[in-house]
């Protein structure tokens, strides 16, 4: 149920997102959720794409410096109270979030997440229980 | 003005006198070194069995110098003279390969350090109605300690406030009256510009002099501090392997440091051939120690670079002059008064295996003080994804860096391949501070 998210190193340099995003781009690699953390030299970027190992292999291949993440991806109502409900089922089962971020596209009346647990397999399965969503990596694919 | 002496008669004593008291000394420090087992060896193999075998100057070249790296080989007690009982004080550097040097000192060391310290500051015109605030580190560095032994000697009221912490430097200097203090040229630019900061004016202070050392600098930032503050500015030149503050200093003329010429043999050399040269010419110092009991260092290449100005100074002093120091024969670098070697951070650096061998350091100013930056690259297979590990390692590298070189460093994190790589260690340091060496 964890999806493969990409994080690549990049030094805070004019060009350099654009010449992660021509080089996806350029080989048919389509960004589904993304997200960067920065200071003030560096960031990391973090993206989900349809083709995961395929995007690492790239990347490395033109001197990225890339790693690979397991994360959560999750549906959530789109509607008032709708991630609230998702956090307290996270909360209560006394699992803490890494970060978040939302997905570039939503499908019908569902929000997606992407999340980074500290215990991502106890979050899945608490999810499961109280009936949310959880998104596969070929369901991303297919988005 | 007229000159003030500490000890006229010696600092006036007449070439020919000062000369035959050097050559006397030179060969009882001679005797002292054959004494450690540093120099028991070293100058047998140069035939220099005892110091009657100088007979005259001409024959100091028979005596092979003495470099920062064989102190290091000789640490802890290699150039220990006497007796550990009669040691009362070590001083050490720290070394660019993790082995520092050390500097031993007897009572009789310790007060012929402070007498020429105590000469030092009477040559600018101070005296015991001074109040003087000793703004330099305290502790294994011998800025502070050294000029404060001397203040005291000489009777001025001692404030011993150490580096750091503006705000109660400029407290100190209103509340007691400060006449006197000694800090780096950055610094004192620094604290002029918390005065307003702090709610003062000028005239709330009562600075007229101020001692500076530890850095390069040069006359225009001397000119700059003196019409800022409205005080005389004096250079002070030394180095922990000849004890420290005191070696040379200026006196009130304010042209050139005169060499305490009866406490150390000044020779300049040129850098490359070593050849000594001629008077006038620019070249590296070399210094001996001539009365050091505990620990005797002969033809010590201080890779400072500067030229020897014979003329005769107005003051009336008879020992020579040398020239603010114009730059260095190594790639020691000075960072707010501190010596760093950039060896010291590439140790560092490969110690760490999350980042790569390729590095720069690069030094600029902030305000008015010198800030360094190392500029690191991260290593791909290190990467695990996760930004707080990248923070982490940035202040794991701070962290070690500030216990090697005692600077707090700027660490950036870069991408493989993004710093140049540099096959000679020049290339490695980018400096970009303005004023640093030139005259």
């Amino acid at each position: 149920m964890k999806i493969m998210q990409i994080s690549i190193f990049l030094e805070n340099r004019k060009g350099r997102l654009h010449e992660v995003t021509s080089l996806l781009g350029n080989n048919k690699i389509n960004i589904r959720a993304l997200n960067i953390a920065e200071t003030g030299d560096f960031g990391v970027m973090r993206l989900v794409v349809d083709k995961p190992q395929e995007a690492l292999a790239l990347l490395k291949s033109k001197n990225f410096v890339a790693s690979t993440t397991d994360i959560v991806a999750i549906e959530v109502a789109d509607k008032p109270g709708g991630l609230a409900e998702v956090l307290k089922t996270i909360t209560d089962n006394n699992v803490n979030i890494e970060y978040m971020y939302g997905f570039v596209e939503k499908r019908s009346d569902q929000a997606l997440l992407v999340f980074r647990f500290d215990n991502a397999d106890n979050a899945v399965a608490a999810l499961k229980q109280n009936g949310i969503k959880i998104v596969t990596e070929s369901e991303i694919k297919s988005l | 003005m007229s000159a003030v002496f500490w000890e006229k008669e010696v600092e006036t004593l007449c070439r020919e006198k000062l000369e035959a008291l050097q050559l006397q000394r030179l060969r009882a420090t001679i005797d002292q070194a054959l004494k450690t087992p540093f120099y028991k060896k070293r100058l047998s193999q140069a035939g220099v069995l005892s110091g009657n075998d100088i007979a005259s100057f001409g024959d100091v070249r028979k005596i092979p110098y003495t470099t920062k790296d064989d102190l290091r080989q000789g640490f802890p007690y290699g150039f220990l003279a006497v007796n550990t009982d009669d040691v009362i004080r070590l001083h050490t550097s720290s070394g660019t390969t993790g082995t520092p040097t050390a500097v031993y000192h007897t009572r009789d060391d310790i007060a012929r350090w402070a007498n020429l310290c105590a000469r030092s500051l009477a040559a600018t015109g101070a005296s015991q109605r001074d109040v003087f605030q000793n703004m330099m580190t305290y502790g294994l560095f011998t800025g502070g300690l050294g000029l404060h032994y001397g203040a005291e000697l000489l009777g001025m009221m001692v404030i011993p406030s150490g580096s750091g912490n503006t705000p109660r430097q400029l407290q100190l200097m209103r509340h007691f009256r400060t006449t006197a203090v000694h800090a780096t040229p950055s610094y004192l630019l620094h604290l002029f510009g918390e005065i307003e900061k702090e709610g003062l004016t000028l005239s709330d202070l009562c600075l007229t002099k101020a001692y500076v050392g530890a850095e390069p600098h040069s006359e225009g930032i001397r000119r700059k501090i003196e019409s800022l503050f409205g005080i005389d500015v004096y250079n002070s030149y030394g180095l922990s392997e000849m004890n420290g503050p005191g070696v040379a200093f200026e006196c009130i003329a304010k042209e050139c440091m005169h060499v305490w010429e009866d406490s150390y043999y000044a020779e300049i050399v040129d850098p490359g051939t070593l050849e000594a040269l001629g008077p006038g010419r620019e070249g590296e110092l070399v210094l001996t120690a001539l009365t050091r009991q505990a620990t005797p260092i002969l033809r010590y290449r201080t890779r400072d670079l500067t030229v020897i100005e014979e003329g005769q100074c107005a003051c009336g002093r008879t020992h020579r002059r040398i020239a603010r120091i114009k730059g260095r024969s190594d790639d020691m670098i000075i960072v707010n008064g501190v010596n760093i070697f950039p060896s010291q951070i590439e140790a560092v650096l490969m110690r760490v295996p999350e980042v790569g061998t390729n590095y720069q350091i690069y030094l600029d100013k902030q305000a008015s003080l010198d800030r360094l930056t190392v500029k690191t690259e991260v290593a791909p297979e290190a990467f695990t994804g996760e930004f707080v590990a990248l923070e982490k390692l940035r202040n794991h590298l701070k962290h070690l860096l500030k216990s090697e070189i005692l600077v707090n460093p700027v660490v950036e994190l870069h991408e493989p391949g993004a710093l140049p790589v540099s096959t000679g260690k020049a290339v490695r340091v980018v400096d970009q501070r303005n004023e640093a060496y030139c005259g």
